[in-house]
């Protein structure tokens, strides 16, 4: 009796046991804050008396409103799209390279490609800021073929040029995955049927990386839209994007409520675009690939 | 019926391949339509193919058979362009097409996994060799509704390939190879991933809408059945060389050598000795002479002699040739494969299934034969 009873009762409670902490973990970490987050959004805040505990939708109010913030949204959702489309097609042709190369070069170059990642974002954007800067490398560079320097700091140009470096390893490596497990013959049957080789590529080769190419976007979508380090260090107080402000709101003007009003907005827009793209692509892709 | 099953699967009505392989030997003087001349392929030192020498006429089919890495693949590449050769011309139609890039040789290639795009279904498969052509729409869609129909498809034209049977797909890539109408249809093992009943159905399905088209073919295998039964005339390579180029009738019944004999159909070999006596050779097993006297000059010494389990006859015991033990008998339905242990070595004999099932393991028989159905190899038979 007692030895059916505990044989039953640990296998009930196996699945349980097992997931709890990742549970835990994920209520504690992810959920939690967020919730927090929440709340504290439809808070409002006084200069003197600090955060209040009540109820009011006066933060989303101000924020929708504000020419400021919702310039700086629009800013932040461009130049994430642009990072994005750049990234697809610096990255997608190479990782096209990457999976054609013979043996010893495919991993020293995928290590090229990794590299950056070993090295903080900071040091790295730092390195940027050194380049573009107005007595940089390329100013210096087209100084001596005797053009006139540019302001390239604290540009939104230079925010992309430093995300999509950044970037480029989240769209190289799903795409690079993808093609490595694409039949060679497949490629060579379209030569055969009097294709080019850039035809085969565009219409035979690359729709099928397609949902490797949607991985690598929606990655570098998210990482762009919510990045902080690369806006400020490259656009400057000036050119501020979603990440910069709610910062800003939180450490520079202690508006804690605001501040994560901002956070949740961005959030929620981040979601409702990556959920609308994924179904777009994937639900083609599914059909078309299985 | 009987007759029907027990039929060497060569079967000698084949009247078609015979004739141009009459045409073929003259292929030195009067152009082929697919010339191949020294054609080699070396990867690093060694010869994938080594001076591959073949005539191909308009309209003929033709097996590349050998084992696995003997070079067949490699040679077919090389006819695509897939692969350059190292040296050696190939001419198609009166032109050189050796350095031609596989795009402008629109020659219509199957590949041994199909190689359809995924991506597409089953009509924009076949269509992306015509939108290639820039042929316009409405032509487009007819031809592609004539190839789907010349390949029973019709029906699946909106289908996705991994919405597909294995000889479905592999009908869609011969339809998208057909619909550009190359002028030499080239496939690589299209049947090795189907099972044995879809297999022998999609040979003569393949046979049938090549006399269709009346579309000069090579297909590569090495399913020896599969080569004899379709094709007009087989090439048999061994090591990356042409070992013999023949009808598939004749390279049954007379193969050049042990290799070839062995690899096309099963074969005994007896181990006999052969003494020249004069006028020709008297033959002998275990020292006792066999009523085996050729008039031809044989080889002297140890030989084997080369015969088709069919070709032998089981008999009661003390009659035949020579007498042996029934070790194995095997029922396959049409037939039966006893095997016999002689003084020359086990022999395999096909008893055709008439009724009566053949002896026993362990009894006694003779074996007899033809004598005209024996070949004498010099050198010693290995089993
Ligand atoms: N790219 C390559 N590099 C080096 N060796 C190669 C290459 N391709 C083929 N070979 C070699 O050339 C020989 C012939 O290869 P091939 O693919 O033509 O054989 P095959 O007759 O088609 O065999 P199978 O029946 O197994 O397909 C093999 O020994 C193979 O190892
Ligand atoms: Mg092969």
């Amino acid at each position: 009796m007692s030895a059916a009873i505990s044989a039953i009762k640990p296998r009930r409670l196996a699945p349980l046991a097992l997931s709890g902490p990742t549970t835990l973990f994920f209520i504690g970490l992810v959920l939690l804050p967020l919730l927090l987050t929440v709340i504290l959004s439809f808070n409002s805040y006084d200069y003197t008396a600090g955060i209040q505990s009540d109820f009011t939708f006066a933060n989303y109010l101000t924020v929708l409103q504000d020419e400021y913030y919702l310039s700086t949204f629009w800013r932040t959702l461009r130049l994430a799209l642009l990072t994005t489309v750049i990234t697809v097609a610096i990255g997608v042709p190479e990782a096209y390279v990457l999976s054609n190369m013979r043996k010893p070069w495919r991993s020293i170059f995928l290590l090229v490609i990794i590299g950056p990642l070993l090295v903080s974002v900071v040091v790295r954007t730092f390195g940027w800021s050194m380049l573009l800067g107005k007595n940089g490398f390329v100013n210096s560079a087209l100084a001596i073929v005797g053009l006139d320097p540019v302001q390239l700091l604290y540009t939104e140009t230079a925010i992309v040029i430093g995300l999509v470096h950044i970037m480029l390893p989240f769209m190289v490596i799903p795409v690079w995955t993808v093609l490595q497990k694409l039949d060679p013959t497949v490629e060579a049957a379209a030569l055969t049927l009097g294709a080019s080789r850039f035809t085969a590529l565009r219409r035979v080769v690359f729709p099928q990386a397609a949902l490797g190419i949607l991985s690598g976007s929606l990655i570098v979508f998210a990482l762009s839209a919510s990045s902080f380090a690369i806006p400020g260090l490259l656009g400057g107080r000036r050119l501020k994007m979603a990440a910069t402000l709610v910062y800003d709101e939180f450490l520079i003007e202690l508006n804690w409520p605001l501040g994560a009003t901002i956070a949740i907005i961005v959030l929620v827009a981040n979601l409702v675009i990556m959920l609308a793209y994924n179904r777009l692509i994937e639900r083609q892709a599914k059909r078309k690939l299985g | 019926m009987v007759d029907d099953v027990s039929q060497p699967p060569g079967s000698p009505t084949r009247k078609m391949g015979q004739a141009i392989s009459g045409v073929a030997t003259h292929g030195r003087m009067s152009m082929s339509f697919l010339n191949l001349e020294k054609v080699s392929k070396f990867y690093g030192s060694v010869a994938a193919v080594h001076d591959f020498d073949l005539a191909v006429e308009k309209g003929e089919f033709i097996s590349l058979l050998g084992p696995s890495g003997c070079g067949k693949t490699t040679t077919l590449q090389m006819i695509t362009g897939l692969v350059r050769p190292s040296s050696g011309t190939i001419i198609m139609g009166g032109r050189d097409i050796t350095h031609l890039p596989p795009p402008q040789r629109e020659l219509g290639v199957v590949f041994q996994s199909y190689a359809l795009f995924p991506h597409m279904t089953v009509a924009q498969n076949v269509s992306f060799g015509l939108e290639m052509r820039k042929v316009a729409k409405t032509e487009r869609d007819k031809r592609i509704k004539e190839i789907l129909s010349l390949v029973h498809l019709s029906a699946l034209a909106d289908r996705y390939p991994r919405e597909m049977s294995g000889g479905q797909r592999q009908r869609v890539a011969i339809a998208r190879a057909l619909v550009i109408n190359p002028p030499v249809l080239l496939l690589d093992e299209p049947l090795s991933n189907l099972d044995a009943q879809l297999r022998e159905e999609m040979q003569f399905e393949l046979r049938r809408i090549q006399q269709t088209v009346g579309i000069t073919t090579i297909m590569v295998t090495h399913d020896q059945a599969e080569a004899l039964s379709i094709s007009d005339r087989v090439v048999v390579m061994e090591k990356g060389r042409i070992t013999q180029v023949d009808t598939p009738y004749e390279l049954y019944e007379h193969p050049r050598n042990d290799f070839i004999s062995s690899f096309v159909g099963k074969s005994n070999f007896l181990r006999a000795t052969s003494a020249f006596n004069g006028k020709g050779a008297s033959i002998s097993i275990d020292n006792t002479p066999i009523r085996f006297n050729t008039d031809r000059r044989e080889p002297d010494g140890k030989v084997s002699i080369f015969i088709r389990p069919e070709k032998l006859r089981l008999t009661e015991p003390g009659e035949g040739q020579i007498q042996g033990k029934v070790t194995t008998r095997y029922f396959m339905g049409s037939q039966w494969l006893v095997s016999a242990e002689t003084p020359a070595g086990v022999l395999a004999v096909a008893v055709p299934n008439l009724g009566a099932p053949p002896p026993l393991e362990g009894e006694t028989v003779g074996l007899a034969w033809q004598n005209a159905d024996c070949r004498v190899l010099a050198g010693a038979a290995k089993s």
